[in-house]
């Protein structure tokens, strides 16, 4: 497979409309042939940052870098980025064939090699049987590959994902996610995805970039952001975590390690708290918790679990959990 | 729909939405799909159908029998000749040298539309372009959009008169060149002439250019010229390549327009062109007066039959259906 992957990085960046700062002083370095999400809500500046990179979005201050090459000035095509659009934006007069071979044709080069070359990038992504068809008569799916394709025809440094499955339905996207992976793996470049699907991110990072309000909160492979979480955005943010306050600080627990004991058992680390829900999840059952204290906490506790000591709602249980498990919060 | 529909064509056969789907045409009709009754539609669509018949397909139709009638200098007669068509055509099939009428004058209106088309479209394209892709809020789309249709609030005889004592001997134009010393006498050529003409003609109807290209070029997604850009496409080659193909069917629809108006028309060529320059509508309108009403019907006829054959032509090279 063809790659020449190079380090991204992203010095101190910044993106301003006149007074709102979409993105506030980011810097971060993603290492060649990296899955690399952006995760955020909307309106974090993800999106900003991801334009910036692509050459969409002029840069108000500091550097982007691909390879050793400071690509502030230049245009995408030459700064080795693909993008791959939200919606594909494929273009809709254009057949699949002639869709992946446009950036070729820009380029000047040869219809016959244009086309020979699409057609391969093509039959890497399974789409060689509809070359002939216009992307209206496309599912979502395969449309979602020819723009894989058309992107990636370029042998691109990096590849840039813009919210690419959130146009599929809930079926599809989690089959096109381990197809996005495998294409990453195969063509070994960096894939730089946004996305604000926590559960996405997971899936496909190797490394997580949590924003918030125009920075970064944290980055990290998904493990360390899900077992470690920073501040109490991440915590909140990527889900499963209860936070408990404590004084001025504040601290996390999975609710996946938070234990239910009996009302009468001692238990020097528990306190009590009133069941106020169950839920029913299949795997797991849920139960939220009101500690006397207010605390809202969740706990999640596998089936078996659950069925030794069932609680019902109204229930006064202890709830506590090992030390190991606390988390402190920087915010 | 094609969203659930699975990713290969093999997977797709296996789905059971879609084998349960009943094929198309088959057995279908008898399943009511709504409450309203089957008629309700044709009444829906009745009144403009009968204000087509009675203001279109009939005074159509009676031209077409009135052309095939007889005619003397005081009478009209109902008849089947072929007279006024071979009056139409006199003289050009014997094989002279020299042009027939018919064929002149349809060959000077042919080259007022080759210009006017020529340069509604650059002017028009032009036009929709900027406010679609370089005005970026839509108030000020819509405000500048209004702005364009400022000349069509008065009568098209008003605006075409008001170029009388700009281009006239005595005019603006020439006093101005006068009197900064540019030329010595006024220019003949700028009113009554072939000039005159073509620049009231595209005054008038640039706008029926910029309405249907602006449509069409409302409806790029802005995600397509930013696909393009990413893929290395110069402004130019995003202009060749992808904007003018998505906005041929406007192009088409403002030709359309543009060309059926201008073959027509007699009004602009006979006040700007001080009644000397020769036009179908012209030739119609002059006979017509003279109440000679068969060989106008023919003349009528004639020219109905090259303007259709040219809207045939241009829907030829595109879909039109896509527009609407």
């Amino acid at each position: 497979m063809p790659s020449n992957a190079a380090d991204l990085e992203l010095a101190d960046v910044t993106k301003a409309y006149g007074e709102t700062v979409a993105v506030d002083h980011v810097s971060l370095k993603v290492p060649a042939g990296t899955y690399c999400c952006l995760l955020g809500p909307s309106g974090c500046g993800k999106t900003s940052t991801l334009r910036m990179v692509a050459g969409h979005e002029f840069i108000s201050d500091g550097d982007v870098l691909i390879g050793n090459t400071v690509v502030n000035d230049l245009p995408p095509a030459k700064r080795g980025t693909a993008m791959m659009f939200q919606n594909y934006a494929l273009f809709p007069h254009l057949s699949v064939q002639e869709n992946v071979a446009f950036s070729l044709k820009m380029a000047g080069i040869g219809k016959a090699e244009r086309l020979e070359r699409a057609d391969e990038m093509l039959g890497m992504v399974d789409m060689d049987a509809y070359a002939k068809r216009l992307p209206a008569r496309l599912s979502g799916g395969q449309q979602q590959r020819v723009a894989l394709a058309r992107a990636l025809v370029t042998n691109p440094t990096v590849l840039l994902l813009d919210e690419p499955l959130s146009a599929l339905d809930p079926f599809l996207r989690i089959r096109m996610r381990a197809e996005l992976k495998r294409y990453q793996r195969e063509f070994g470049i960096s894939f730089v995805h946004v996305t604000h699907s926590q559960e996405e991110a997971m899936a496909l990072a190797d490394m997580v970039v949590v924003m918030n309000d125009g920075r970064i909160e944290q980055v990290g492979s998904p493990r360390e952001v899900y077992n470690h979480p920073k501040t109490r955005f991440v915590a909140q943010f990527i889900g499963g975590h209860n936070i408990v306050h404590e004084g001025a600080s504040a601290y996390a627990v999975r609710a996946d390690r938070i234990r239910l004991f009996a009302a009468q058992a001692d238990g020097t680390t528990a306190s009590p708290a009133t069941v106020s829900d169950v839920e029913y999840q299949g795997m797991t059952i849920h139960v939220a918790l009101k500690r006397q204290d207010g605390t809202a906490l969740l706990a999640t506790l596998p089936e078996h679990e659950f069925d030794r000591s069932p609680v019902s709602v109204g229930d006064t249980v202890q709830v506590g959990w090992n030390a190991d498990d606390r988390h402190e919060l920087a915010a | 729909m094609t969203v659930t529909n699975d990713i290969t064509a093999s997977e797709a056969s296996g789905s059971p939405e879609v084998s349960a789907l009943p094929a198309k045409g088959q057995g279908v009709r008898k399943v009511p799909t709504s409450w309203t009754p089957w008629w309700v539609g044709y009444l829906q669509a009745a009144p403009m159908a009968l204000v087509f018949l009675l203001f279109f397909i009939l005074p159509l139709a009676a031209t077409f029998v009135v052309s095939f009638w007889n005619y003397t200098e005081y009478s009209i007669e109902p008849a089947f000749v072929t007279t006024n068509y071979s009056d139409v055509f006199y003289g050009c099939f014997s094989g002279g040298s020299a042009l027939c009428t018919t064929f002149a004058t349809y060959l000077s209106t042919l080259k007022f539309v080759a210009i006017v088309w020529l340069l509604t479209l650059q002017i028009g394209f032009t036009v929709a372009y900027f406010l679609c892709f370089h005005v970026k809020t839509l108030p000020m789309q819509i405000a500048l959009f209004m702005v364009c249709t400022i000349p069509f609030w008065t009568s098209n005889v008003i605006r075409m008169i008001s170029w009388i004592p700009l281009l006239g001997r005595y005019g603006l134009v020439n006093e101005t060149l006068q009197g900064l010393g540019l030329i010595d006498a006024p220019l003949e050529w700028l009113l009554y002439s072939d000039f005159a003409v073509a620049l009231a003609l595209v005054h008038l109807y640039t706008l029926f250019m910029v309405v249907p290209i602006f449509n069409s070029m409302m409806r790029i997604d802005k995600a397509l010229i930013e696909a393009a850009y990413d893929a290395g496409a110069s402004s130019w080659q995003t202009l060749t390549n992808i904007v003018i193909p998505l906005v041929k069917p406007g192009i088409v629809i403002g030709s359309i327009f543009v060309v059926t108006i201008v073959t027509g028309d007699y009004l602009t060529i006979g006040i700007m062109g001080g009644q000397q320059i020769a036009s179908v509508g012209k030739v119609i309108q002059t006979q017509i007066n003279f109440l000679q009403f068969p060989i106008a019907a023919a003349n009528a006829i004639v020219l109905l039959a090259v303007v259709l054959l040219t809207i045939w032509g241009m829907l030829r090279l595109v879909d039109i259906r896509k527009e609407l």
